[in-house]
């Protein structure tokens, strides 16, 4: 794990004008926004505003019919979902998508796949460079472990963990994979205070040590306000608001979208 | 004494003839744990890897070494088209649909193997010895011998593959959750053509042994029924499970033929399997070595 250094304002990653309609339903209509390097990025809006369809475009699950998607400079038509991972776009998801079945330990060692290179044979075999390739991915994991404080539940199946630890193993294996761009959707769903903080301060000890450029979608506005650079708000599937987290608290659209002055 | 050898000998025919149930039923666990799949159309497979091997060997004259190199490059064929035209298109979707789309699978095979092979039986011969040799009293089928030691040899090999590799970790992911699969940057496509290539050649091992045995019909797609009983005894996502479930089924229901089947008037051996794995299914569903069902709620 390197320190990288960060050049704040320059773009990461570029929406122009994206709709995505799924039918007659419209997800996400003409949205813009950028992503600066090392920032991190807040999307709020109320339920249904097309928040998790945003970070779907984004990874390539879903692809916008109009619109295009810039990453690093490098304008993408339709990108498959390993595409992106490989680029270095790693995400977590609202209703934690985890390898049930596997350990912590596994769960985050599935973060490295990308960056396994030794072939199928020699690692049948346990063969030397596959077994010292196994070795270094696997320090590099135990970091990650220690980083987040789940030592303790290495070996264990993560079907059996809380839902706050498992939380937590879903954001290791995203950054297991060492990712530019980290998306989070909604990162402290139906934590306790307690979990809250902690994941919070996970979050800014990423953005700090990494230098990892982070997007993620939360509800709960004490904690946007509090970690986040610049919010954007969706309602409807339109943006309504973006800025500085003070200019969105005071933009009397989003008050409106949140205290239910417009439906 | 004489009682006993020929106790011995029951368990050991039997044992064997569990391997060759073990060797089908591997091809399901393959498939059950890497895609959460249970995949229909393994029986199909095994006869359509058969069958392909005899045509090629009857059309080409080759020597069946040959046959077996391009048999193999059919069944990776085959996965690819599986991948392409049928579960590529069904990403994301619930177990019960993919398992219809297997059903599909199955139907299609069955028909394109008659097609193309036709549907005579057919004597499958790779120079697999035959008839039995004596051991200490001890008659053994020699034919067995080779399936039990196959069996074995593929197990090692297949758990190997699955705890040890990149892939076989990014099989099990695949298994468990699509979605976050590839947001780790895992190939759904790629995954999906080697499991059902290795199942295919599973099942092409399978085909050869039961072939050997049976000759090449149409019934050793039945010979897949079997592979229910061991596989609930097992456990769907253990392979040393179907080893095991694969052994006390054979052995079980010879025992049971010889020693209970007068009591009952016979044919024990029919149904015992089935009664088994009802039991299992009463007690203690997820078998003796699957993984533990963990239902949050």
């Amino acid at each position: 794990m390197t320190e990288q250094t960060v050049n704040p304002g320059e773009v990461l990653l570029e929406v122009e004008d994206i709709s995505l309609s799924f039918g007659a339903v419209r997800a996400i209509s003409d949205v813009s926004f950028d992503i600066k390097k090392g920032e991190i990025r807040a999307i709020i809006g109320p339920n249904g505003a097309g928040k998790t369809s945003m970070l779907n475009c984004i990874n390539g699950f879903y692809h916008p019919q109009q619109g295009t998607i810039t990453y690093k400079g490098q304008k993408r038509s339709q990108m498959k979902p390993y595409e992106a991972a490989a680029q270095g776009i790693a995400r977590t998801f609202q209703n934690v998508a985890l390898f049930r079945g596997m350990t912590t330990l596994d769960n985050i060692m599935t973060g490295r796949n990308l960056k396994m290179k030794s072939g199928l044979f020699s690692s049948m075999l346990w063969w030397g460079s596959a077994q010292k390739e196994e070795l270094e991915h696997r320090r590099y994991v135990e970091d990650i472990i220690d980083f987040l404080e789940i030592e303790a539940i290495r070996k264990t199946p993560v079907g059996r963990l809380p839902y706050g630890l498992q939380k937590r193993v879903e954001l290791g294996r995203a950054l297991a994979a060492e990712p530019e761009l980290l998306l989070l959707d909604e990162p402290m769903a139906g934590m306790n205070l307690e979990e809250k903080e902690d994941m919070c301060r996970f979050i800014l000890d990423v953005n700090d040590e990494f230098g990892t450029t982070i997007c993620l979608i939360e509800h709960d506005m004490g904690v946007v306000m509090d970690i986040s650079d610049r919010v954007m708000v969706l309602d409807y599937g339109g943006k309504i608001g973006d800025g500085l987290p003070e200019e969105v608290r005071s933009n009397q659209k989003v008050i409106d979208a949140y205290l239910g002055g417009g439906h | 004494m004489l009682d006993f050898l020929f106790f011995v000998e029951v368990l050991l025919s039997g044992l064997l003839t569990g391997a060759l149930y073990s060797l089908v039923a591997l091809g399901f666990v393959l498939i059950f744990k890497a895609s959460g799949v249970f995949n229909f159309a393994q029986g199909a497979m095994m006869l359509f890897a058969a069958l392909s091997l005899v045509g090629v060997q009857e059309m080409l004259g080759v020597h069946w070494t040959i046959a077996f190199i391009i048999t193999v490059g059919i069944m990776i064929a085959l996965a690819w088209c599986v991948e392409k035209f049928v579960l590529g298109k069904l990403v994301n979707q619930e177990p019960i649909i993919l398992f219809m789309a297997t059903i599909g699978v199955t139907f299609f095979l069955d028909g394109f193997g008659q097609t193309i092979w036709g549907s005579d039986i057919k004597i499958l011969d790779i120079g697999l010895p035959n008839g039995a040799f004596d051991v200490g009293g001890v008659f053994i089928d020699q034919l067995e011998l080779v399936a039990g030691l196959t069996a074995g040899a593929l197990v090692i090999i297949l758990a190997i593959f699955f705890n040890k590799t990149k892939i076989g970790r990014a099989l099990r992911a695949v298994a468990d959750d699509h979605q976050a699969a590839m947001s780790v940057g895992i190939s759904l496509r790629y995954i999906w053509i080697v499991v059902w290539t290795v199942a295919g050649l599973v099942g092409l091992v399978a085909g050869i042994m039961w072939g050997s045995k049976l000759g090449v019909q149409f019934s050793l797609s039945l010979i897949a029924l079997k592979a229910l009983p061991v596989l609930m005894l097992g456990g769907f996502t253990s392979i040393p499970g179907a080893i095991v479930g694969g052994l006390i089924i054979g052995a079980g229901e010879k025992l049971a033929e010889i020693y209970v089947g007068d009591l009952v008037g016979g044919a024990i051996e029919n149904w015992f399997a089935y009664m088994l794995a009802m039991v299992f299914l009463l007690f203690r569903p997820q078998g003796l070595f699957g993984e533990k069902i963990i239902e949050r709620v």
